[in-house]
């Protein structure tokens, strides 16, 4: 089985390739890949005509809530799947909030079986670090490893005893897995709702300072470096956080992070109607700290683009501000979102957007044979358009939720073409 | 006269001339309590949901009285917070009284933004009568009601609020409604309980409280609760009072014409010393009897009224 792509302009950060070119795709690996018009005798059982679109490795989110197992009526490995190939995903990190917990490899195989009989994305599931996420005692680590997990995390509940992170810092550097924290030092977020400054002065939320974020971060390094383990920090918000991570970088801790498209589109001013589309964890924060997010995805501080998709229904979100479920989703607008209000506007250059999505995150995890369209790599391929203006439609999507704070906006950006192992998933038979 | 709005929900959205607006219609509402026969049927045939999420004695009464002076029809229902958080959502509860074809729901509520929320998902008029940390409208506009009593225009006027700005909701329409109409806010308090970058919104800061008011004209004592926190943000009462309390020996170092100003229930003792809270600066009582006249004029516009007419103004 053969495919030939042509006629597209290829970006592969991973390889410095940015070229109108082809690709040539046999058995679910990329086979070859070229400048200009292919040759007359190459053959290939189909071919796709990218009409002038971009062609990039497929996307990787290495951080989605999928539901499943435990509140499928938010959304499924099955939903969670469809709207990650609508968006351009090729792969995704599902992490453990699940109910049970991914604390068991028994867990992990259930997961892994329904994406297989799914058949559209790949998932790699994140183990906890401690039983039920409660941090206390640690996973069985070696077996979550050995059932499929690429990274262990407790989600969202930070690992907030610092001899437990040191343990698990310590205990993973056997399988070379990347500990994911959630930085929160929650005596200091005391029942926060927004970010803390002005607007939350002015509209009487209790304020979550970006300083309980900084405070974990920076034990985190300080263990990270101690023990030599790798830490993943997950939606990293805040300027503090950036500057910290820039500066362990240099001394050689092995840290990465990962930042949200919200994080970087939106800020605090945005809660000024009290939308609950706009609640998450970590909130966002203030014009200050987005911006040094650009600047840590522009200067390379930044490894990855990480959605945090958390479908909520109606039920977490119509409520008072105060009472609604933290979270969004992102999967099918990260695309659009990062690249009309980011690069279109030249403040992210698409190479380096595209890295963030792809070789990046890949490289977060592990993931030796992806993030790149390099011969022999799998051929996990997004096409895309950024010539057609589109206006976002939560009633559009394929996720169950409509949890999203774009709902209405003009975007550039739409997945055409997405491709795993060679095969289209989307369009296809997703309906 | 200018008021097209079908809900009051805070300083904030208003403007200069609507806050005006509201305070010239309830200086002709004051009148008619003073009359032997206080009732007027301005509101007749409307109907008032008074729906209080968190326990008040005085806004509700305030309310209440200020509705049936208006001849509406009211129910008033007091539902404890931690039954809702378990049970019917807001939303529900709400749509079931709209069922009803009510004209206004009033409501105090613990989260903040609530009655924003509220406003854009129902018909009905929503008038905030406290929501969470954020607005509390009618009780700014009777404190402003009552200085410009005393102060005439509140142009370059200084105003001083004492206290706990960070959780007061009075606090913040307030300091709307003040700068709105050209005054100067002070806010005063140690720095725990003075909210980050409150600067920028346009307010002056101070951890000195006679510095503060050597040159105002007049002073807002806000109500204390050290409770509110599970890790009190100023060590005790005594240490607050010491710091931030007014009373007489503090009162002689300042202007004899300071306009003491408080939002009650008073801590005698605490914030305000009794003999200043009864004394001759003191416009305590001033602020509740003119508390009616702002209810009185703020149902009267959101429910229609565009002007008075003298029937409507007829015993």
């Amino acid at each position: 089985m053969s495919l030939l792509i042509y006629n597209g302009k290829i970006i592969d950060p991973a390889q410095n390739i940015n070229y109108t070119g082809w690709l040539l795709i046999k058995n679910g690996k990329i086979d070859s890949i070229g400048k200009g018009t292919p040759e007359e005798s190459l053959k290939a059982d189909e071919k796709i005509d990218a009409k002038s679109a971009f062609v990039s490795p497929g996307f990787i989110d290495i951080h989605v809530h999928l539901r499943e197992p435990g509140q499928e009526g938010k959304e499924t490995i099955e939903t969670g799947c469809k709207a990650a190939v609508a968006g351009g995903f090729t792969s995704v990190a599902c992490m453990p909030n699940t109910s049970p917990t991914i604390d068991h490899a028994s867990i992990v195989k259930f997961i892994n079986l329904e994406v297989d009989r799914v058949n559209l994305a790949n998932v790699f599931p994140i183990g906890a670090v401690t039983i039920d996420r409660k941090g206390v005692e640690m996973t069985n680590v070696g077996a979550l490893v050995e059932a499929g997990v690429v990274a262990i995390s407790d989600d969202g509940s930070p690992v907030h005893d610092a001899m437990v992170m040191r343990t698990v810092l310590d205990y993973s550097r056997m399988f070379d897995i990347p500990v994911i924290n959630h930085c929160e030092d929650l005596q200091l977020v005391n029942d926060g709702t927004m970010n803390e400054g002005f607007f939350s002065t002015k509209l009487g939320l209790r304020g979550i300072p970006s300083v309980c974020e900084d405070v974990m971060i920076a034990r985190d390094i300080i263990l990270a470096e101690y023990t030599g383990g790798r830490i993943h920090i997950a939606h990293l918000s805040t300027a503090g956080g950036v500057r910290m991570i820039r500066e362990a970088k240099a001394r050689g801790v092995r840290i990465t992070c990962e930042v949200t498209p919200h994080h970087l589109t939106l800020t605090d001013e945005a809660l000024c109607e009290f939308d609950t589309n706009f609640k998450m964890n970590p909130p966002l924060r203030s014009e200050k700290d987005r911006q040094a997010l650009i600047e840590g995805i522009v200067d390379g501080t930044i490894d990855a683009i990480a959605t945090d998709h958390a479908p909520h229904g109606s039920t977490g979100k119509d409520v008072e501000f105060a009472y609604a479920a933290n979270g969004v989703i992102g999967l099918e607008t990260a695309l659009p979102v990062v690249y009309t209000k980011l690069v279109k506007k030249n403040i992210i250059p698409l190479e380096r957007m595209i890295e963030v999505l792809t070789a990046g995150p890949a490289n977060v995890i592990g993931l030796k044979n992806k993030g790149s369209l390099v011969p022999g790599a799998d051929a996990d391929i997004v096409i895309w358009d950024a010539e057609n203006q589109y206006t976002i439609d939560v009633n559009k999507f394929y996720s169950k939720a409509k949890n999203c704070p774009f709902d209405g906006w003009d975007v550039f950006g739409k997945p055409l073409h997405t491709i795993v192992s060679g095969e289209t998933k989307y369009p296809g038979l997703l309906d | 006269m200018s008021w097209d709005k079908k809900d009051l929900l805070g300083l904030e959205y208003l403007s200069a001339e609507e806050i005006i607006t509201i305070l010239n219609t309830a200086r002709s509402f004051s009148e008619i309590s003073t009359r032997p026969i206080k009732k007027v049927p301005a509101l007749r045939g409307k109907t008032v949901v008074n729906l209080f999420y968190e326990p008040s004695t005085r806004t509700s009464a305030s309310f209440e009285l200020a509705e049936k002076r208006l001849s509406a029809d009211i129910v008033n229902m007091n539902i404890a917070t931690s039954s809702v958080k378990k049970g019917e959502t807001l939303l529900d509860t709400v749509k079931n009284l709209c069922a009803y074809k009510i004209d206004v729901i009033v409501m105090r509520h613990s989260a903040s933004g609530s009655t924003l929320y509220l406003a854009r998902n129902i018909e009905s008029s929503v008038v905030n009568a406290g929501d969470g940390q954020h607005e509390h409208p009618t009780q700014a506009l009777l404190d402003i009601y009552t200085l410009r009593e005393h102060l005439g225009e509140l142009k370059d006027k200084k105003i001083v609020i004492v206290g706990d700005i960070l959780h007061s909701r009075v606090a913040r329409s307030n300091i709307w409604g003040l700068q709105k109409l050209g005054a100067k806010v002070t806010v005063v308090g140690p720095p725990t309980l003075i909210p980050r970058q409150i600067e920028e919104m346009g307010v002056d800061v101070s951890y000195n409280l006679i510095d503060a008011l050597k040159d105002a004209d007049a002073v807002n004592m806000l109500r204390i609760q050290r409770e509110r926190e599970k890790f009190s943000l100023f060590p005790s009462s005594k240490e607050y009072s010491k710091l931030f309390g007014l009373n007489s020996d503090k009162l002689k170092m300042l202007s004899p014409n300071l306009i003491v100003m408080h939002p009650g229930p008073i801590n005698r003792g605490v914030e305000l010393a009794s003999n200043v809270a009864d004394g001759p600066n003191s416009v305590i009582l001033e602020q509740v009897t003119n508390g009616l006249a702002v209810r009185m004029a703020v149902l009267f516009l959101v429910t229609g009224g565009t002007s008075l007419h003298p029937e409507q103004l007829s015993s």
